[in-house]
Order: C-alpha cells, then structure tokens, then sequence
C-alpha cells in the first residue's frame, strides 16, 4: 500500500507541475494582439499590480458583483490557504515558529473551507441561473473538495492517525525513499482525493488559478494612446 | 407597433429573474449575401466541411488571443455574470446569460481542445459542432452587444465581448456572417462610410449645415472637407452627417471650432469613424479600415486627430488605433513613425471632441448662455464602449467625468441615473455590437429594458425631460425604442447639442442679444 501511495503521489505530482508548466508556457506565448483592459484601468504598471492584488486577494470583481458567491467563496478560498499553511509542517523536517503558532487558525480554515463550498454547492443547485449552466464535472469537483475536507478534518477530531509515521513517509519521498504510510482508512482516503485534485486540476477549470493573472481585461496596463501595443503577428501586418 | 411583447417595468429589477428556455431562440439576423461577404474576404456562402474549417479556425483563434484561450478555460461557473446582461434580463432566456452565451463556444472548445472533452463530453458539457451548434452561435452570438458588463463582474474578467467576436469570425470565415455588419463594412471600404454617401453629396450636406448655422448665428461658420495643410481631421461617424439627433451634434462640433479659432477639416476619404469590423472580431478589417484614417492623416497632413461622438469608435480609435494604422504616440517601427512624426504630441492622439471641448471650458475660451437649455432636464448615458473599453482625459475614470462635466458647463439641469446603471456598471442602449437593424428589433427593444427603468426613475422623481448621448448607435437606437417604452422620441439628444444650444459664439446674434439685456 505504501508503494502504491508513493507511486501515486509521484505520478499525481509529474502530471500537476509538468501539466500547469505547459499551460501556463502555453498562456505566456499566446499574445494579447490588442489592448483590451476593462476600464477604468490602472494607466501604470504598479496599478496593474495592485488591480491584480485586489482581485486576487480580496476577490474585488466578485464582491461587486454578488455578495453571496463571495462570501462562501472567500470562505472557501481562505480556509483552503489556512489549510495549506497548517500542512506545511507535515513537509518540512524543523518547522518554524510561525507555522506552528498558526495551527489552530488551520483548523478554523478547514470548517471555513467546508461550510464555503456548502454554500457554494447550495446556490449551484438552489438557484436556477446557477443551476443551468452547471455541468456535471461542476458537482464532482464540490464533491472531491468537500470530501478532502471532511477526510481531514476526520483525522482531527474523530481518528486521529499516527502523523510522526505519516511526515516520515512524506519526507521520505523527497529522497526517494519509501517509508510505510499508517493504513488508516481516513488518511489513505484524503490522500488518495488529494493525488486526484492534482492529477485533475491542469485540465479543468481550476486553471481560473493561473488564468486570472493572465486575462488581459485586468492585467493590461490602460496607455494605449501614449504607447503603440503590438504583438509579433500584427507587426507583420503593417505595410508602408 | 409590435409582434412582440414590450417588456413591463420590473418592480424590483434586482429580483431572480425565472427563466424561459429558448425565449429568444427564433431570434437571428438575416444572413450576409454573397457579395457581402466576398468583399471582405470571406466565402460567399457556408464551405463544404465547414464543421472542420470551424474547428481549425477556432485553433488559429486560440492561438492569437490570449483572451480567447485564457476565458475558455478560466470560467468556474460561479454564477457571477448570470444576472447581469441586459438582453438577459429583458428577455429571461437562459442562453442570454453571459455565462451560457460564452458555453455556446466553451463546449465546443471542450470537445475538440481538451482533453476531458475528447474523453468525457458529458462530464464537462461538451459538444461535437453540428448544424444546430451553429444555428444557436448565429442566434445568441447576435444576441449579444459586445458591451463588457459582465467582463466587470467577473472575477477573472472574462469578457464575452471577446467571445462573441471569435465567434462571429468563426462564422464569417466559413461563409456564414451577419448581413447588416457585412454589407456596411462593405461600403466603408469602397465609398468611405457606413452609409455610402459619396463625397459629393457629402459636400452639398455639409453646405446646408453651414447655411443653417449662419441663420442662426449670423456666423459665417465652415465645415471644410479635405482641406489639405488643415491642423485637425475630425473623424466623425456618418450619421452625425444625415440622422437626428446626431446633425446637432456636428452642427455643435463646427461651432466649437470656430469659435477656438482653429484650422480644422472633415475627411471624404475617411468619411466614417465607425468600424464594424470591431464587432464581427476581424483584425484584417479593423486594420483595413483604420488605415483609411491614417492614409486620410497623410494626405491631408493634419497634426491632430479629433474623433466624435461615438461609442464603439472612440474603443477602436482609443485602444485599437495606434495598434492597428499607428495612430498614436510611442511607436517605434517605421510604419508607426511614417505618420507619427507629423503629429503634435503635446496633444492626446486621438482625442475624443468632449476632451477637446473641456479642455476649452477649462481654460475659459468659452461662452454660454445656461438659460437656454433651462427647458431641459437632462441625464446621461454612458455608452458601454466608452465606459469599460476606453478612456478620456489623464485618469482612469475620466470618461465619466468630462462629458458629465460638459454637460454640466451648459446645461444647469442635470440628474444622474440609478448609480447601478451608469458609469462602469451602465447598461448597453440594446443596439449595439452590429444589433442596430430592424430584423433584431424584439432583441434591441427588450434589451433596453434595464435603462428604460433606470430612465423612467429620473423623469418621475427629478422631471428628466432629455438623455444625452455620444454615441451615434446609442442615439439611433433610443430614437427608435423610446417610442415603445412611451417616451417621446426625441428625449434623446446629442451632448454637443446641448453645447450648441448654450454657446454664445463671439460675434453672434445672440452675443449680441445677450449683451444688450
């Protein structure tokens, strides 16, 4: 079993970094021909950057917009990089002070990021408009979210496992090493959903992750009358 | 007056809207001719295997637009933009919500470009392209203004404007495009304007414009054409030369001139500041188009550009000008310098009439008599181009504020709508994005319904008489639509109309009248 998870994870992992490299490369090469930022738009590069911030950080187009889907998906959002921090300690061999300070707030992450996708799921199946244009693909990623939620959160308060057995595993993988993972069903379940997000997660819509930095209604710089924009494809255009 | 329901006011606009499945479904323009499409480059009529041709074409698409690649995979269906489209909510047809209207294509993406789509097309809603995928691009693809609304409330910023356009170039290049944008853009390129006015009967028109200004000011004002060794082109669209109420408005444009003394002329060349190519998502035709203006630049040799009122142009002239012909400042490359370096860069290039303008009231060359627009109680409409697809001014935001602040110079009656519905948040007219033909008048008539409420609110609790515009689609739209929402067809005026009516040119009959009093 052992074996089998330390296989996974390092299929899950070839195919999330060589998948988001190649997406991501794939963005980066694609030119943006035209000048096209929703206005008003920051007219320097430094307001591009806190433009970006704002929506990347505080989800600014979405709170104008609908308070509710921000509300759950922020709770989401943020329990989910709550989460993430708490588990760095799992991957790294001394843990610094911070990351241990701020487990608890981890914890409260995890019921932000479960009571967030609930309500997101709610409206997906509650509101009509919402409803329409869900597929089912939209579902199954609510349902793998929430089950990596609930997988986790069941190792805290309900059965816990042996984690001193679990970080040896971990970090054993950096070395190439395989250690025996504790076979608690929880665990082997919350591993196996997370290796599963990986593996899913270049060829589906959680690309919304790279892709907002790359839309150019929010990351294009308002100049276009002080600066000629151009790419490769349209200078070959321009005839004397 | 109609075979089709007017919508009524909503009591509360922002109440879930329930939707009607296929409402608008049998809604489509009629289809390009053969010569439309030919003399734009495009085949005739629907190509053998155009299923195929779609779908490469899609992958050239995909790999010139950054946009077009990025919003098809970015969507999490959140939600967000379903409520905020105007045809949406004047038609409650669920394909009209932005979300959906962009699937049309994202299924289509799915099934040929991704991997979960070629594998599992069920799991991810995508589709093989079939006639009836096409049938619905035509229908919904022309459904859709191209206004940016949603792209606003959108937390990647998707922008279905950018879909759209990919879409109906897709359709163009497999023979299948629109006739009203086609045939116009057709005309622009070989007579110089959307309406086909020669330049002689241009000349005949502009002389009538003179004597009546002359009557009424008793000022020998000009509006001179092709004049070379001119210092300002004023790129205006052609329905500022023949439809009401845009004639004031240039009829304003050439009073203001006069009066700051400056040596300006039209262009019979680039009789047309409106580019459609815009809307069906052609680069080769926006370049094409655009180089009319910069040949025109070259000829003539102007040092200035000025652009008129007009929405979608001012977009293209704004963001697309100095990309496309090099009009502009800061261009490197020989094409670009070939005619930027006979422009005068102490000045924005282009730059939009009511930066013109404001920047003359700001200096106080200007005079105006208030009273006499004191009959009118005016609002103002933000056309979607403007507002979330250009700017005006040295600050983002400027394109809310200058207009307002021109109209607030001359005119001492002035409210704002709903603020939901103005500035970035404001609503489409209903007719832009190539939708201003009558066979889409249900679509024009029940997407205007959101500014028709935001209207309606300002005439009963402020006593709003008049709504300004700058923007020639805007203006025709509302002087057909506002008749089936009960207002008086001409409420719609242009801005520098209102100018026209408040300025006190020196020298004038009603200098002179003023003074006496």
């Amino acid at each position: 079993m052992s074996v089998l998870y330390a296989l996974l994870f390092y299929v899950a992992t070839v195919i999330f970094v060589v998948g988001m490299v190649m997406k991501i490369r794939q963005y980066w090469n694609t030119p943006a021909p035209l000048k096209i930022p929703t206005t008003p738009a920051p007219t320097t590069a430094t307001g591009v950057v806190f433009r970006m911030a704002r929506e990347v950080l505080v989800f600014e187009s979405l709170f104008k917009s609908n308070r509710w889907i921000w509300i759950f998906g922020y709770l989401f959002h943020v329990g989910l990089a709550l989460v993430t921090i708490r588990h760095l300690r799992y991957f790294i061999e001394d843990v610094p002070t911070i990351i241990m300070v701020m487990q608890p707030l981890g914890v409260a992450g995890g019921f932000m990021m479960i009571i967030g996708l609930i309500g997101l799921w709610t409206r997906r199946i509650v509101v009509e408009r919402i409803r329409y244009i869900t597929n089912p693909s939209d579902h199954l990623i609510l349902l793998l979210l929430v089950m990596i939620g609930f997988s986790g959160m069941m190792m805290k308060f309900i059965s816990h496992t042996d984690i001193v057995m679990l970080k040896t595993f971990i970090l054993g993988l950096f070395g190439f090493s395989i250690h025996d993972l504790p076979l608690d069903f929880p665990l082997l379940v919350h591993l196996l959903l997370v290796a599963t997000l990986m593996i899913i997660f270049p060829f589906s819509k959680l690309l919304h992750a790279p892709g907002i930095f790359f839309s150019p209604t929010r990351n294009q710089i308002d100049n276009p009358r002080e600066q000629r924009h151009t790419a490769p494809w349209t200078r070959n255009l321009d005839k004397l | 007056m109609a075979d089709f329901q007017v919508p009524e006011y909503r009591e509360y606009p922002g109440a879930p809207i329930p939707l009607q499945e296929g409402a608008t479904a049998h809604l489509k323009p009629f289809l390009a001719k053969p010569n439309h499409q030919e003399q734009l480059g495009f085949p005739g009529e629907l190509v053998e295997n155009w299923e195929e041709k779609a779908i490469a074409k899609m992958g050239d698409l995909l790999n010139r637009y950054r946009s077009l690649r990025v919003y098809m995979d970015a969507c999490v269906k959140c939600g967000s933009c379903t409520d905020k489209c105007h045809y949406f909510q004047g038609t409650a047809d669920p394909k009209n919500m932005p979300v959906a209207r962009q699937d049309l294509m994202r299924s289509v993406y799915r099934r040929y470009f991704t991997l979960a789509g070629k594998y599992f097309p069920k799991l991810v809603g995508a589709r093989d392209m079939t006639r009836e995928v096409l049938d619905e691009w035509y229908s919904y693809f022309h459904q859709c203004s191209q206004c940016r609304r949603c792209s606003v409330f959108c937390p990647y910023g998707i922008d279905t404007a950018e879909i759209s356009m990919a879409a109906r170039e897709i359709m163009d290049s497999i023979g299948y495009g629109q006739k009203y944008c086609n045939e116009i853009l057709g005309k622009l390129q070989t007579i110089g304007n959307n309406l086909g006015l020669p330049g002689k009967a241009l000349e005949s028109t502009l002389g009538e414009f003179e004597e009546e200004i002359e009557e009424d000011t008793g000022l020998p004002v000009k509006i001179p054409i092709d004049k070379v060794g001119a210092d300002i082109l004023l790129i205006t669209p052609s329905a500022d030369f023949f439809a009401e109420p845009h004639i004031d408005g240039l009829m304003g444009y050439a009073k203001v001139f006069h009066e700051a003394g400056v040596n300006w002329t039209l262009s019979s060349y680039a009789s047309e500041a409106a580019n459609f190519s815009m809307f069906i998502g052609s680069y080769d035709n926006l370049k094409v188009v655009a180089e009319r203006i910069r040949k025109a630049a070259l000829d003539l040799g102007v040092k200035r550009i000025i652009v008129g009122e007009c929405g979608h142009a001012w977009r293209v002239a704004y963001s697309f000008w100095n990309t496309t012909a090099g009009i502009g400042s800061g261009g490197d490359e020989p094409y670009a310098q070939a005619l930027q370096k006979q422009l005068d860069h102490n000045y924005p290039i282009p730059q939009h009439i009511c930066e013109f303008i404001w920047d003359l009231i700001q200096k106080g060359k200007l005079r105006f008599d208030k009273s006499q627009t004191d009959w009118r109680t005016v609002t103002f409409h933000d056309s979607c181009n403007v507002a979330r697809g250009s700017r005006m001014g040295n600050y983002p935001g400027g394109q809310f504020d200058i207009p307002r602040n021109v109209i607030k110079a001359v005119c001492n009656n002035y409210y704002d709508m709903d603020p939901d519905t103005i500035k970035e948040k404001t609503y489409c007219c209903g007719g832009g994005g190539g939708l201003l033909t009558d066979d889409l008048m249900e679509i024009r008539v029940k997407g205007a319904l959101p500014r028709m409420e935001a209207l309606n609110e300002v005439v009963k609790d402020h006593g709003v008489t008049h709504l300004a515009a700058i923007c020639a689609i805007c203006k025709a739209q509302f002087a057909k639509i506002l008749p089936y929402y009960k207002f008086p067809m001409d409420m719609i005026v242009s801005t520098h109309q209102l100018v026209s009516e408040a300025l006190v040119m020196t020298g004038s009959t009603q200098e002179e009248e003023l003074d006496e009093e």
